[in-house]
């Protein structure tokens, strides 16, 4: 069951349903399995099997969400800082030269433009631990590439349109590159397994090549 | 037991991780869990015990102690020490055994469960293999020849005590393979040259043109050839969207079927993406994924419309078929 709250990705309406989401999860209902905020709505996945089902899941679902509405309060900005060392080294930011010339910034503008400021992750999916990370310097917003690029190695740190993505697992992707992060986003040995939970609140902290080895594991 | 063979794509797989999809872990698991259920209770494993699901062409594996196994799901033409071994029964084999699964000669996914369950450590809560991030099952990839999977540690005493009970006292000769006369149903095994799954109309129905919405209703879907655990694509006629606006990233489910921008569809099956930005056209009725999940590439499926009552509805027959056949199956290990 998935609740849209709105059709365009918003920083206030985000906040808002990780709140919410928090209010649900902490209900912790036997026949909820997962309460998922997304970028613009919270996904509730059920089992189907569970015997204390609801008649009508779609009610409950309502019931469940009007009730979670006047909890959230209490579970605003609830969201961890976490600092995600991040090389823009040309080597690893491959699309720092070419975003400068669309934006008519320097590399060194736009790597300040996008560390100075506190981001927000929105979501997590798509691969494990991978999050989407909202809060993007304005200046910095452009539509994803034409050509998406066929690999995209693990740790890369890309922008488009007004979020962040950075990549857990080496995929496709056709977000500008600016950087790496020697960090393994997704360990599932480690307690947490991920990095970056919904609602975390994110810097990107630049680090030097030499830095960067340093950190990676 | 040591794997002399790996067959086409032989994985470790139980019930899935749950609980872990604000994370991006989907739960993953069995493609065909009905036939994983059912292999399990055949050896008189618990629901949760891990298996092997062997796909198309399955593995040639040796028995390095006694074992009590059950294969269940697609029909292989399996063997034991040169016998065929017969599906859907607890078989007990013989240390030194060899076990050439073969072929799949209908439907694509059987399981291989073994009395104590598969060994391996569990990650996240499941010992599931997910292959996209490498984690789970045996060091989270498919079997290769010269693997050793570990059993249960007791496997052996196991094998002869359930056998013994499920036999009537009858104890088993010294070699070759012993069995019993009773079998499990295969619910999901593919029943005719085309599969009719259930589905819902989608998030993003509306979104697609009249024909486009008719055609997914009424064509003959084939599964491509570069399909597998995480989605099947889908070959028929094109699916037009008139209005393509970008439609932000959200969450997606077992089933949910989503038409990318060269308009042929993706079903997505267990290891899929947590997420996508593409449009949903239709959600598959949960009860009707294994049966999905049992065609090979070249099969066919057809969609049949139905409402979310329907799809609850079918979901609550299936459940009440399966625990009638899991209860009479654990009767028979006296549990």
């Amino acid at each position: 069951m998935y609740a849209e709250f709105s059709q365009e990705i918003d920083l206030e309406t985000n906040a808002a349903l990780q709140a919410l989401a928090a209010a649900l999860r902490a209900r912790s209902l036997p026949w909820i399995r997962d309460v998922i905020p997304a970028l613009c709505g919270v996904a509730v996945h059920f089992d189907p099997d569970h015997p204390q089902l609801p008649e009508s899941i779609l009610e409950a679902f309502q019931v469940l969400l009007e009730e979670a509405f006047k909890q959230a309060g209490k579970y605003e900005r609830t969201g961890r800082l976490v600092e995600l060392p991040v090389c823009y080294d040309a080597e690893f930011g491959v699309d720092l030269a070419d975003l400068g010339k669309t934006l008519s910034l320097s590399e060194k503008q736009i790597v300040e433009r996008h560390s100075r400021n506190e981001h927000v992750v929105l979501m997590v999916g798509f691969s494990p631990g991978q999050p989407y990370i909202g809060g993007l310097d304005e200046s910095l917003a452009l539509p994803r590439r034409a050509t998406p690029r066929t690999r995209v190695p693990a740790g890369s740190v890309a922008i488009a349109n007004t979020q962040t993505a950075v990549y857990s697992y080496e995929t496709p992707g056709g977000w500008h590159v600016i950087g790496r992060t020697p960090l393994a986003l997704f360990k599932p040995e480690r307690n947490p397994p991920s990095v970056f939970a919904p609602g975390d609140r994110v810097r990107f902290v630049p680090v030097s090549r030499a830095e960067f080895d340093r950190l990676k594991p | 037991m040591k794997v002399a063979k790996p067959g086409l794509l032989t994985t470790v797989q139980d019930l899935g991780r749950l609980g872990l999809q604000h994370l991006g872990v989907v739960p993953g698991g069995a493609m065909d869990p009905v036939a994983l259920l059912l292999a399990n209770a055949l050896v008189g494993n618990e629901r949760e015990a891990a298996a092997l699901e062997m796909t198309v062409l399955g593995p040639e594996l040796q028995l390095e102690s006694d074992a009590l196994v059950a294969l269940c799901g697609a029909e292989f033409e399996a063997r034991a020490g040169g016998k065929p071994l017969p599906m859907n029964r607890p078989v007990l084999l013989r240390k030194g055994a060899v076990l050439a699964c073969g072929r799949a000669t209908r439907g694509s996914r059987a399981y291989l469960a073994v009395a104590g369950g598969i060994a391996v450590p569990e990650v996240l809560g499941s010992r599931s293999t997910f292959l996209p991030a490498r984690y789970g099952g045996l060091a989270g990839r498919a079997l290769q020849a010269g693997d050793s999977v570990p059993l249960a540690g007791d496997a052996a005493t196991l094998a002869l005590k359930r056998y013994l009970k499920i036999s009537d006292g009858k104890k088993a000769g010294p070699m070759g393979m012993s069995t019993v006369r009773w079998t499990a149903p295969s619910p999901t095994l593919p029943d005719g040259d085309r599969v009719v799954v259930h589905a819902m109309e989608g998030r993003h129905h509306e979104q697609f043109d009249a024909a486009s919405r008719r055609a997914f209703f009424e064509e003959t879907w084939k599964v491509s050839p570069d399909s597998n655990r995480m989605g099947f694509r889908l070959a028929g006629p094109v699916l037009a969207r008139p209005e393509a606006v970008d439609i932000p990233s959200e969450p997606t489910c077992l089933g949910t079927v989503q038409v990318p921008a060269n308009g042929l569809p993706i079903a997505l099956m267990a290891d899929h993406q947590t997420t996508g930005g593409y449009p949903k056209i239709a959600e598959i009725a949960g009860a009707d994924v294994p049966r999905l999940a049992q065609l090979a590439p070249g099969g066919s499926v057809q969609f049949a419309r139905c409402t979310m009552e329907d799809a609850i509805e079918l979901r609550r027959a299936l459940r009440q078929r399966l625990e009638s056949t899991l209860r009479s199956l654990a009767w028979e290990f006296g549990t």
